[in-house]
């Protein structure tokens, strides 16, 4: 393992190539948040590597000074399982969007936080298709009148945070692109955690779906259109955390303000149950929930599996190919 | 063949007869343990020194309605004290463990071949469940076309285990090493490895080892006093190359390569697959070599699977996946993005009976259009192919050794019939194996920058620079790349020439080739061209149709794409071309379209290999076409 001879800053992290997001995109936050992370985080510039699928959110491993692999749609997840499974020592993350995570690689997104690699996703979710130039997503709203849908889209869109939840994974967080304390913080964390991390990010899309998240992403409506969840705090919200939610006996949530204020619900991210109840709270009703959601300690599928090579390892008498050839009904002939 | 005398007149006393080859298939209902009884004969066969070859056949139903003809499960060895190419076109033998394995099989055995039934199953239910209004054991036809050895197999088994305290059905479930006792002591096989085997497969279960050793043990006895069996028969060793031996199916073989390969570039298999028959095989045996650090990754799916092997290739790291046509379909455009990338990979594909879901355990030769030319855009890749379970080993190494040498996507090529068969290999020296140099770059070049994609001169391939190398930091992936520097580019004129490079750089491995060998006649009448499983059988026809005169030359191709350089020349050498393959002519169409040449397509897709009678037929046919 090379050893990291020099402070790194983000400059080291940007690449010569000229970015060819649309101009106010959100990735240009992300990335810029990303590259500042990444000189304090004391791991070595080539350990990092992104992943990628197919998207807008998929360009993002070309802007970065590092080990980049922008591979096919959906598919970022299952390379970024062998990459992690072949090279333990990287740092890996995996870019995506929500259609790339959620429609096309669904399948893999489950997969990849149940088994609980060592890896941090990204997920961008601006909840439309952009680089095809605007169809409605698995997280657009339903009814949403896009080239795709002129009379508006039917399916129910699909929560990222509360899918995640129910795959298995071990850390889910919400953050917003805009929000750059927010984000980094939040993307702290996640590097922190050992096994899958799952960041969902809102990104605005100011082609396609421009304002998608104005009603709680805007500053002036943040605090009250936003519950941060801090471990251990209850969720409270609104002007001088003025109101807060309160899960009852019957599960639902209420918002509680003044003498009730007292029985806001106390987050505790360790808490499955209750993480599934806060990442499904329904906006406007209730106000979006950002942070931390969810962190439990699990092994990770890339420790366990090399654990387990070593043990067998240990165990048998047999260390080479000849050993085993050699081996079991054999015969010979003069 | 074999010489088979006819077995009518009892006799009291057991005179041997040397045989030079016999073929035998046992068949029964899939519950009834044919699989297991073949493959302990071949084992006691192989210990004789016996060449051999084994074609298992099973329903893909894991326990399809006892009794019914979809139930029925065989396995049929051919073993020999002579080279042995296939399973054999015609059984010897034939054990019917039920009526409804007599229906499905009695087709393949000889005139004159013995037929040995067990009559206890030929009840009247059994019986009208497949269609038979009369017991055709009963069947004076049947008794003058061969030789009918009926015997009360379950009550004969039944009562040499009536000492055992095991309930009556597991006794009922020791009939096949019964079947195997008798099939045994009338082929002067020993039994003393299968009483070992029974030892260990049964540790901790005494009364059940006890009850299948005594069944097999009945089994020999009720053979050596039966009248049914005047004569014994002897096989004798065959002439093979001096060293140790094991037996090895296809898949076995494959997994046994990939490990190899993997010692030898000193990387660690980085495995990963999706169940699929007749694929799974090689996934469950690497599976099983974890001290040699080798990883197994079952995937959620296909895709996930090749992408998987992929990303450990990315990593630095031996990546193969495997499949069956089926699975290949969607590891393609993963495939494609290796292409793309220039990254080693290995991809399997165990051929089996399509389109779409097919015939899952029939084999079938119909993927190689699909592997060379099923990905979008001008997408080259290499393509081998196994000719037969022991050259599985060979093969499959061959394929790493390109794969990683050449930093290229490699096709490996086999099938059912390779996958679940089964041949003597000659275990090798390891150490003699040459070892496989990865071009890895390992620092970044003094005083230069470090391009992605500057190529080897000669072989026109890429470095590895593997993540985690300080200095090396790029970005790859399945967008156009500028020559060289490997940035993004729609640039005509670099597409152009990376397509170039990318098809040429395919084309150089050729010249890493050995020589193509001619057996039989080096020019003449007629070139057989054959590829992957056909091996044995278009072998061994070809030898057959030389002693009778005819002028044959064949040549067996192992690379598919590139092709090898010296084809062209051996063509020229030959008055026709005959192209057999189990499939609709689809290598022919490949070479006709190469060499502009004609080229005789001999197809044929039944799920069932070549015999070697209808192959010789045929090449008979092309040569009378030519006088």
């Amino acid at each position: 393992m090379a050893e990291q001879t020099q402070t790194l800053t983000k400059k080291d992290f940007e690449t010569p190539q000229d970015v060819r997001w649309c101009p106010g995109c959100g990735d240009y936050a992300i990335l810029a948040a990303l590259q500042r992370l990444l000189p304090s985080l004391g791991v070595a510039r080539e350990k990092h590597v992104f992943v990628s699928g197919i998207g807008c959110s998929s360009r993002f491993p070309y802007y970065m000074n590092t080990f980049g692999f922008h591979t096919i749609h959906g598919r970022a997840p299952a390379i970024a399982t062998g990459l992690k499974l072949a090279n333990p020592d990287l740092t890996v993350w995996v870019v995506t969007g929500d259609g790339d995570a959620l429609s096309i690689g669904g399948n893999h997104f489950m997969h990849l936080m149940r088994r609980n690699v060592n890896l941090n996703v990204l997920l961008f979710n601006n909840r439309i298709y952009g680089l095809t130039k605007g169809q409605y997503s698995p997280t657009s709203e339903q009814g949403k009148v896009t080239k795709s849908t002129p009379f508006g889209s039917l399916d129910h869109p699909v929560d990222p945070a509360s899918l995640a939840l129910a795959s298995g994974a071990t850390f889910v967080a919400r953050a917003l692109a805009v929000d750059a304390k927010g984000l980094a913080a939040v993307m702290q964390e996640a590097v922190e955690h050992q096994g899958t991390s799952f960041v969902e990010i809102f990104q605005n899309c100011n082609v396609f779906n421009d304002g998608a998240f104005d009603d709680f992403g805007e500053r002036q409506v943040r605090e009250t259109k936003q519950v941060v969840v801090e471990d251990g705090k209850p969720l409270l919200f609104g002007k001088d955390h003025s109101q807060g939610v309160s899960f009852g006996s019957d599960f639902l949530p209420r918002v509680v303000e003044g003498a009730d204020l007292a029985q806001a619900t106390v987050a505790n991210r360790s808490n499955k149950r209750l993480a599934q109840l806060i990442a499904s709270l329904p906006f406007p009703e209730f106000p979006v929930p950002m942070g931390v959601l969810y962190q439990e300690t699990r092994a990770t599928y890339d420790a366990l599996a090399w654990e387990q090579v070593e043990t067998v390892k240990k165990n048998s008498a047999k260390s080479s190919i000849q050993a085993i050839l050699d081996s079991g009904d054999t015969w010979v002939v003069s | 063949m074999t010489e088979q005398q006819q077995l009518s007149s009892p006799l009291h006393s057991q005179e041997s007869r040397e045989l030079s080859s016999v073929a035998i298939r046992f068949a029964g209902d899939s519950g009834d343990g044919m699989q297991l009884t073949g493959t302990r004969f071949t084992t006691e066969s192989a210990r004789v020194g016996n060449d051999l070859a084994t074609r298992p056949d099973f329903p893909a139903e894991i326990r399809a309605p006892a009794g019914t003809l979809a139930g029925v499960s065989a396995f049929q060895i051919h073993f020999g004290s002579e080279e042995i190419f296939t399973a054999g076109d015609e059984l010897d033998v034939l054990v019917a463990m039920n009526p409804a394995a007599l229906k499905a099989n009695l087709g393949d055995l000889k005139q004159n071949g013995m037929l040995i039934c067990n009559t206890d199953s030929f009840t009247e239910r059994n019986l009208e469940r497949i269609g038979y209004e009369t017991n055709p054991l009963d069947d004076e036809a049947l008794k003058t076309k061969y030789t009918v050895v009926p015997v009360a197999i379950t009550t004969l088994t039944m009562e040499a285990l009536k000492e055992s305290s095991l309930p009556k059905s597991s006794l009922e479930k020791c009939k096949n090493f019964f079947a195997l006792g008798v099939v045994c002591h009338l082929y002067s096989r020993p039994i003393a490895a299968t009483k070992e085997w029974i030892g260990r497969k049964f540790k901790g279960k005494a009364e059940v080892a006890k009850a299948n050793e005594e069944a097999l043990l009945a089994g020999v006895a009720f053979a050596e006093a039966s009248e049914y069996f005047p004569s014994v028969y002897e096989v004798r060793k065959a002439s093979l190359a001096p060293g140790r031996y094991r037996n090895l199916t296809g898949n076995q073989g494959i997994a046994f390569g990939l490990l190899a390969a993997a010692e030898k570039s000193g990387l660690h298999l980085m495995y990963a697959g999706y169940p699929i028959t007749p694929a799974s095989d090689i996934l469950h045996e690497v599976a099983r070599y974890k001290a040699l650090g080798a990883m197994t990754f079952q995937a959620e799916d296909e895709i996930a699977a090749c992408g998987a092997a992929l990303g450990a290739s990315y990593g630095g790291q031996l990546g193969v996946t495997a499949s069956s046509g089926p699975g290949i379909l969607l590891k393609q455009e993963t495939i494609g993005l290796a292409v793309m990338a220039e990254l080693p990979l290995v991809i399997i594909d165990v051929q089996r009976a399509g389109p779409s879901t097919g015939m899952p355990t029939k084999t079938e030769q119909a993927d190689l259009i699909e592997v060379l030319y099923g990905r979008n855009g001008e997408s080259p890749v290499v393509a081998l192919a196994i000719s037969s379970p022991a050259d599985a080993f060979w093969t499959a190494f061959e394929a790493c050794r390109i794969a990683l040498e050449y930093m290229t996507p490699v096709f490996l090529l086999s099938d059912g019939h390779i996958g679940n068969g089964s041949e003597p290999f000659l275990i090798p020296d390891v150490e003699t194996l040459s070892a496989i140099r990865p071009p890895f770059i390992r620092e970044k070049p003094e005083g230069e920058s470090f391009f992605p994609y500057l190529r080897d001169e000669k072989t026109l391939r890429r470095s590895w620079a593997i993540p985690g190398t300080p200095g090396l930091e790029h970005r790859i992936g399945g967008i156009e790349k500028q020559d060289i520097v490997g940035n993004i580019s729609y640039d005509p004129d670099n597409h152009q020439r990376m397509t170039d490079l990318r098809a040429e750089r395919i084309r150089r491995i050729a010249m890493s080739f050995p020589e193509t060998k001619v057996e039989g006649a080096q020019k003449g009448d007629l070139l057989v061209l054959s590829w992957g499983s056909t091996y044995g059988a278009v072998a061994g026809a070809v030898k057959e149709s030389l002693s009778e005169g005819l002028s044959v030359g064949h040549v067996h191709l192992r690379y598919l794409n590139p092709f090898p350089n010296d084809l062209e020349g051996i063509f020229s050498r030959f008055t026709k071309v005959l192209v057999p393959e189990l499939n609709m002519g689809q290598l022919a169409l490949l070479l006709r379209a190469r060499y502009l040449r004609d080229m005789a397509s001999f197809s044929k897709v039944k799920g069932q290999p070549f015999g070697i009678s209808e192959l010789k037929r045929r090449f008979r046919e092309e040569i009378q076409g030519i006088h």
